[in-house]
Order: C-alpha cells, then sequence, then structure tokens
C-alpha cells in the first residue's frame, strides 16, 4: 500500500517510519536545522525544523514526528519564518562569531552563518549571558576546542556515542553552565577520544575545529574540493582534498562515501601533511661512486634500463624481477607486471601481500 | 570480502577472529560498533586483549598461531550437536562427510589444551555462532601471517559451510585487506600465478590471449613469490624493480633481506620518500603521490573507486605508470604508448572478466563491485549468493600444526607483531604528519605487568629482545593488553627494527610470512 501525505500542498509518497524532515528534505531544502546529522537519532532540540501540522496543537519538530498517511504539513510560513528566525537570534546572541567561521573548521562549520545570512540575524537582539568556554588549553594539534561558539546541539557528543561507539566526550552543566567535556575535564588525549575528528565535521558552528587545516587559514585562494579515497587501509573511505591553490590545506569526509558514510580515522582525516613535506623525493637518484647523487630523468631511467636489460643478458630473462606496490593505485600495480610480463616474458611479479 | 561494508551492521552474531579492526580498520570496526548496539553478540578470538575484545561478549584468548585448533573445536561442537546447517550442505556443499570424521579428534577439552581457552568457552561460541541467524565472521592478517594462514582460512570457511553463513546479508566470511589497494594490486595481476583478474599463467588459453593483447608470449611457468625471489637474489634474480614498498622495514628478517638486497646487481626503486629500502638502490625513482595522481584503488569490499589529483606533483615526481612506459620503450618494447592513467585502467578493464563490465568513467562515482562481467551489470555487492566459484562448497580437513618456532628454554615468550591505531606501516606517511606523530613517536614493547615484574623489567625502562634471527632494544610499557607471557610490538618505528627477529617461517601454499609468531627472550637493560 503506498503512503502520501500532503506536503506545502503537493501530495508525496513516503515510507513506513520516515520522519516528516525526511520525506520534506527529498522534495527541496527548505527546512533550516542545527542540531540534525542524518546519520545520528534525531534530538528534535534546536527547533529550527519545526513546521505545521493540520490538527496539532502548534508546530512539531520535523525530525523528530514519524509521517503518517494523510498529514498536511506546510514547511514554511510567515509564523514558522518568524518563529525559526527568532531562534536563530537566540543562537547567535550566544556566538557573535557565527557569521565569521573559517570554513576550514569542518564540514558542517558554515551552518549556523548560512541560517544568519538567511534570516537577517547578528546576535544582538539577546546579547548578555553566553555558555560554553574555549578550552584552548588542550596541547593537542588535530582538535580546536572553542566552546565559546558552542551551541549545545550534542551533535559532537551524539556522533561519537551513535556513530563512533566511543563515548569520549559528553556534556556538563545546564543552561548558561552547559559545557562539552571529555570525561573528568581532561584533555581530549588522555579521554577515550580517537582523533577521527567526526566531531569536527558534524559540529555545525565551528566550536571545534581542524587545527590542522586552520594552519593554511591565511592563504589568500579559495579553497577547492577534490573527491578522492583515503590512502591508508582497505575500508576505502571517500573523503574530499581541501586545496587553496597549490597547496593541500585539509581533508573533509564524503557524507556519500559508499565504504564510510561520512565516517573518517585518526588517520584518514588529520595524517596528510606528509604529501607536500620537504622530505618527498624530488627528483632522480643514481648511485656515483657509492653515493646517490641527483640525476636527470634521462640519466635516471637509461640507467634503469640498462640495468634490466643487462641482468636479462648475462643472467636470463627470469633473472629480473618486480614488487608492485600495494599502496600505489591500478595503473601502478598494472604496469609493473606488464613491465615484467612483457619485457622478459615471465612472471617474476608478486606485490606486497605476503609480508 | 564476501559481502559489503554496508552489511555489517546487520549480523546478530559476530565472530572477529585475528583482527584489531578498532586500531587497523576503524572505520569498519564503527559499523560493528552498531550493529552491537543494536542487540548483535561479538565474539573475539584474539591472544591479546584488545578494545574489540573488550567490547565483547566472548573472549576466546587464544594462544597465538593455534587458530586451526580453536577453529576446529568450533566446528566440532557444531557436529557433535547436530547445529549444523543440514539443508546448505545437502544442497551447496561437498565433503561433508570426511569433515565431519577429522573433527572427531578436535574435542574443545583437547583444543583447551593447546590454546589455553576454557572449553566451555569454546563450547559457548560454537553454539551461538551456529545458531546465529546471521553469523558473520571478519579476520584480518591475524589469520593469514602464519605458517598455518591457509589451514587457517580452511578452517573458517568450514565453519561458514557448515552454517550455512555464506550468500546471505548479514553473514560471510570477511578478511580486512590491509592496504588501500592491496586488492587492487591483485586485481591487475601483479602475482606470479595470475594475469590481470586472477587468470591463471598457466593456462595456455590466457597464454594466447594475453599474447594477443600485449605481442609477447609469456611463460606458462608461474614466477616465484617476493620471498623466494628474495632468498634466490644473487643466485637466481640480479636485478629488481620494487615499487612503493619499503621492503627493508615491513618485510620479516631484516638482516636475511638487508643481504638479498645487497647482492643484486641492480635495484631500482619507485617511491614518494627516500625510504631505508631506497638508501640500497642503484636507481631512485621519485613517484607522484596520493592527492598528485589519478587513479584508482580496490578497496576490500571490491569496489574500484577514484582517486584524484588535486595539488600537481612535487619536484620532478612522474606517476607510476609513466615512469614503468618509460623504462621499457628503452627496453625496446612498444606496448606502453599512454597517455593518461585513464587509458591504463581502460586498457586493464578490457582484459579482466572482473572488470570487463567497467571503464574509467562508470567508475566515476564508485558504485560497483566487482565481478562486473559486462557493461550493464549491476555488480556484485555478495558473492556466493545460490553458487560458489567451482560450484559446491568444499571442505576442506586441516590438521593443527605447531608455529615454525615454538617458545622454548632460550626463547620463552612469544612476540606478537601488528599495527597500531596512530600509525601506519612503516610510517613514511604517519610519521611525517603532526598529528598522528605528536600522540605516538615512540614504539614500546607492550608486557604483561605481571611478566614486567618477573623478568625485572620497569615501566619505561628499556629492554633487549632478541630472537635467533637478531635483537632490538626496546622501550618497555606496562600493559595488560598481552596476556602474560605473551608480549607485542608494532613494526612501524625503524628505531626498533621488529623484523630483524621475524621470519621463522612461511606458509607452504602462500609463501606467507609467519609474522605473528615469533619467540623471542627479553631481557632488561640498565641505563
Amino acid at each position: 500500500m503506498s503512503l502520501d501525505l500532503t506536503l506545502d500542498g503537493q501530495v508525496v509518497p513516503f515510507q513506513e517510519g520516515e520522519t516528516l524532515y525526511e520525506v520534506a528534505s527529498r522534495h527541496g531544502d527548505k527546512i533550516p536545522t542545527l542540531c540534525y546529522d542524518k546519520r545520528l537519532d534525531p534530538l528534535g532540540a534546536c527547533r529550527l525544523c519545526v513546521v505545521e501540522v493540520e490538527g496539532a496543537n502548534g508546530p512539531l519538530a520535523s525530525c523528530t514526528t514519524p509521517a503518517r498517511a494523510g498529514m498536511a504539513v506546510r514547511t514554511v510560513t510567515e509564523d514558522l519564518e518568524r518563529h525559526r528566525k527568532t531562534l536563530v537570534d537566540l543562537v547567535l546572541s550566544e556566538n557573535p562569531k557565527g557569521a565569521e567561521i573559517d570554513p576550514l573548521r569542518g564540514l558542517a562549520s558554515q551552518e549556523l552563518a548560512q541560517l544568519s545570512v538567511r534570516y537577517g540575524s547578528d546576535g544582538t537582539r539577546f546579547a548578555g549571558a553566553t555558555s560554553g568556554h574555549s578550552r584552548f588549553d588542550d596541547p593537542n594539534p588535530m582538535i580546536l576546542r572553542d566552546y565559546d561558539n558552542c551551541i549545545s546541539c550534542y551533535r559532537c557528543v551524539r556522533v561519537c556515542a551513535e556513530q563512533e561507539g566511543d563515548y569520549a566526550i559528553s556534556i556538563t552543566g545546564r543552561g548558561f553552565g552547559t559545557q562539552i567535556s571529555a570525561e573528568f575535564d581532561v584533555d581530549l588525549e588522555d579521554s577515550d577520544c580517537t582523533f577521527c575528528g567526526q566531531c569536527i565535521q558534524t559540529c555545525p558552528t565551528g566550536a571545534l575545529g581542524d587545527l590542522r587545516a586552520l594552519q593554511h587559514a591565511d592563504l589568500p585562494e579559495p579553497i577547492t574540493a577534490t573527491r578522492s579515497i583515503c590512502p591508508y587501509c582497505g575500508v576505502g573511505c571517500s573523503l574530499d582534498l581541501l586545496t587553496k591553490g597549490e597547496t593541500l590545506v585539509g581533508v573533509q569526509p564524503a557524507m556519500d562515501g559508499p565504504a564510510n558514510e561520512g565516517a573518517l580515522c585518526i588517520k584518514g582525516q588529520f595524517a596528510w601533511e606528509w604529501v607536500q613535506h620537504p622530505d618527498r623525493l624530488t627528483e632522480p637518484l643514481v648511485r656515483k661512486d657509492g653515493e646517490l647523487v641527483p640525476a636527470t630523468w634521462e640519466e635516471a631511467l637509461d640507467r634503469a634500463a640498462a640495468g634490466f636489460a643487462q641482468a636479462g643478458a648475462e643472467h636470463g630473462r627470469r633473472s629480473v624481477y618486480a614488487v608492485a606496490s600495494g599502496r600505489a593505485p591500478h595503473e601502478s600495480a598494472y604496469s609493473v607486471q606488464k613491465f615484467i610480463r612483457v619485457n622478459f616474458g615471465t612472471n617474476q611479479i608478486d606485490n606486497c601481500s605476503r609480508a | 570480502m564476501s559481502n559489503p561494508l554496508a552489511d555489517m551492521d546487520k549480523p546478530d552474531v559476530i565472530f572477529c577472529i585475528g583482527t584489531n579492526m578498532t586500531e587497523t580498520h576503524p572505520v569498519a570496526a564503527t559499523r560493528l560498533k552498531q550493529a552491537q548496539a543494536k542487540g548483535a553478540i561479538l565474539i573475539v578470538a584474539d591472544p591479546r586483549h584488545i578494545p574489540l575484545a573488550r567490547r565483547a561478549d566472548i573472549h576466546l584468548p587464544l594462544r597465538v598461531g593455534s587458530d586451526v585448533a580453536l577453529l576446529g573445536a568450533m566446528a566440532h561442537v557444531i557436529a557433535e550437536r547436530g547445529l549444523m546447517d543440514e539443508s546448505f550442505i545437502a544442497e551447496r556443499t561437498e565433503g561433508w562427510d570426511s569433515v565431519r570424521e577429522h573433527l572427531k579428534s578436535f574435542t574443545p577439552e583437547w583444543a583447551e589444551g593447546i590454546t589455553g581457552v576454557p572449553a566451555a568457552l569454546i563450547e559457548q561460541a560454537a553454539v551461538l555462532y551456529a545458531q546465529a541467524d546471521r553469523g558473520a565472521i571478519y579476520y584480518t592478517l591475524g589469520i593469514t601471517e602464519h605458517i598455518s594462514g591457509v589451514d587457517n582460512v580452511q578452517s573458517l570457511s568450514n565453519l561458514a559451510l557448515m552454517t550455512g553463513n555464506l550468500g546471505r546479508e548479514g553473514t560471510g566470511i570477511n578478511p580486512m585487506r590491509g592496504q588501500n589497494n592491496i586488492q587492487g594490486a591483485g586485481d591487475c595481476g601483479a602475482l606470479p600465478g595470475n594475469y590481470p583478474g586472477f587468470q591463471p599463467v598457466t593456462d595456455p588459453a590466457m597464454q594466447a590471449k594475453f599474447e594477443e593483447a600485449w605481442g609477447t608470449k609469456v611463460d606458462l611457468e608461474p614466477g616465484m613469490t617476493k620471498v623466494r625471489a628474495l632468498e634466490h637474489a644473487g643466485e637466481k634474480i640480479f636485478a629488481m624493480l620494487i615499487c612503493g614498498e619499503n621492503t627493508l622495514i615491513s618485510d620479516p628478517d631484516y638482516d636475511h633481506c638487508e643481504r638479498a638486497l645487497g647482492r643484486l646487481d641492480h635495484l631500482v626503486v619507485v617511491d614518494i620518500f627516500k625510504t631505508e629500502t631506497a638508501e640500497l638502490a642503484d636507481v631512485v625513482l621519485p613517484a607522484s603521490a596520493w592527492a598528485e595522481t589519478d587513479g584508482v584503488f580496490t578497496n576490500t569490499e571490491r569496489r574500484p573507486q577514484r582517486v584524484r589529483a588535486a595539488v600537481p606533483a612535487q619536484g620532478q615526481a612522474r606517476p607510476d605508470w609513466w615512469i614503468l612506459a618509460e623504462i621499457s620503450k628503452r627496453l625496446g618494447s612498444d606496448q606502453f604508448e599512454y597517455n593518461s592513467a585513464a587509458e591504463v585502467f581502460n586498457e586493464l578493464c578490457s582484459l579482466s572478466p572482473l572488470y570487463a563490465g567497467l571503464d574509467w568513467d562508470r567508475i566515476d562515482a564508485g558504485r560497483y563491485q566487482w565481478p562486473v562481467p559486462e557493461a550493464d551489470h549491476p555488480g556484485t555487492p555478495m558473492l556466493h549468493v545460490g553458487e560458489f566459484p567451482r560450484g559446491k562448497g568444499l571442505f576442506k580437513t586441516p590438521a593443527y600444526r605447531d608455529p615454525a618456532e615454538v617458545v622454548n628454554e632460550d626463547y620463552p615468550v612469544w612476540l606478537t607483531t601488528g599495527r597500531r591505531l596512530e600509525h601506519y606501516h612503516t610510517r613514511t606517511m604517519s610519521g611525517r604528519s603532526t598529528g598522528t606523530e605528536y600522540l605516538l613517536n615512540e614504539e614500546t614493547l607492550e608486557v604483561h605487568p605481571a611478566d614486567v615484574q618477573a623478568w625485572g623489567l620497569e615501566h619505561g625502562g628499556m629492554a633487549r629482545m632478541s630472537s635467533p634471527r637478531g635483537s632490538v632494544l626496546v622501550r618497555v610499557a606496562s600493559d595488560d593488553t598481552s596476556p602474560p607471557g605473551t608480549v607485542f610490538c608494532s613494526f612501524s618505528f625503524s628505531e626498533v627494527p621488529i623484523n630483524k627477529l621475524t621470519g621463522s617461517g612461511y606458509d607452504p601454499i602462500t609463501d606467507t610470512a609467519e609474522l605473528k609468531v615469533c619467540p623471542v627472550r627479553v631481557e632488561p637493560v640498565s641505563g
């Protein structure tokens, strides 16, 4: 049996178990949120996603309201937008910097900033008390803990618990005393934190930030994202490489990655600085008088080829062997095996899977 | 993996063996944690009290290298109690009668004597796995890096076959591949016995197929494995090309490996850093790195995915395919006329039945899992549905064998090796990244607190650890993750070249090194 409801005057189908927010977000992106991350159980805390449902007493949070057949739902009305503006004004009153957060802080870091533009909020309407205080004294070089910008949406706490199963961070205090904290208020490295960075990437205000990326905050070029795959283990997590000009400035997880659905670990998230490290090999080297010295490509390739030819001539074609990498892409492994098979007619080829 | 990663939150009983997944495949482990949150039972077999074991409903702390005994005893219990999936056995398998007979001697009490795992715990785990609607097995190198690696995998296969835990959602036998493209390297034919697509080199039809494609008749005789090639360096092997592998640090028996590479007339290394292995080369060729190179990785669930260049290569570094093509041209070949990575990948697709339905454009969003036999094929997220590649699933009868070396008077402690969360392999990359290096910048030897005391060691003090092949100095960390009598160390730090000690033996079929078991002696060092 097909299930339908009316959404802003249009009849739309849905599936048993879906929330109003899930149904609505398939039909346009009109409903604002701050505490929502599609991978997490809905919390209904920020109240921005409220909608009007015919027959209901007052607006309902769409993220926690199950869709039911025959419902008539309105997602954008004058009342709803006024209500949402008040909420954004309230949230921004605690976060005067809300509108000027560097996007390098994290994947969702611009959500509040975008809402401030949409609702014309600047935080002055309810200016006064604030909650959360930054922990710049945490010495770890990965996760910025700038809780002055925290709006207590608990996305970080929930992603750590529900998505990661690590329960490394929690909430202390109430009201204006609310503070996101590692257990017993320790530094993150002394907690159960595994530095997967998921809290950074789900934070909608940049209260948590990627310190490795932020070291490039001052580079003037715009940020470009290039979709790729993590270079470490075999899970194959999708991620975006963030670049400014010719500089790699960071990594953010891809929410639509088939293997990871937005998750990364410490290595995928933070261990990328080696790419442009000064230790990289930048020119061919050949051994002369016992020392490896720089050479032109021409010279190095000639020397490489000559050595293989000589071994083949002196000791037979089976005397030449190649080891392909399990780290380099297909085009490398394919070329290495073809190099052996085509040039020497043998199968003297392996990769690093046996040790 | 027989089943997709997306399946990992679907089993109701999860059996992890020889996998420290929260540290080595953290993102996959999050799915298991989610399965647990939904009520799945987690059984973990591992010598160490690893983080996954701490989360487990049942931890089977087997002695290193005793997997065949443990798994055989689990199968014994399932057979004796009649918990098999009789219809699956009848319809989809062969060899059940012989394996049933074979298993008779694998009593839990016998296995307890070998593995150290209480018989009752073995029985409990076996019953839970057998009674699961959806039982899934996950393993990593803790299963394969043994002289009995093949036997271990076959023992797991027996368990899955006899309980019908294959070819359905949330089940399967799922090896977690350790490197980003180790599956891909095999897919591409970088193996001594297989052309691209795992097509056997011994098949004359394949020889003819590749002769037509490449214009060269390749031997029907398989090549040597890398282990044998190093063994024969300076005797049968005189020139070697090593691409993207720090062999000296990552391979077993460092000294043997160093001597082997030293005996070569000609060593060419293609890499992104001047690794310890590159230091031994005659020619070092700088390769463009991840984030600089267009290409394809295939993950552990057989999914080819695109990697893309986002920044220019450092200095004069070039893609591997270009480097191999340039050397080949100098050897007189006209078979390497490529202008892009896409052309290389498309050639692979044209020659591999597993990739026949793919090309550079079709894998753009990473939507397919091989085999993809033709262009309109949706891919194969799950293997063994309805039928196995050979038809019926074959039971095997592996017998228990001791590791190549066992503890004795001179070397009374079991050393097992592996990875740590913060670092990757020989640290060429993670060691040059601020965050990972901040959290962990020195290797330590994980020793049970009781052993620290009994052996006269100190937490934070230095120890000398020796095997018949060599010794290393390493700082001691008192930690009850390792059980008494067993110590653990990673191979990530060249300052503690743990593979000076390893290399006791190799699996007779695959030549995989027994990196997970090495009897050692641990002594305090003053100062």
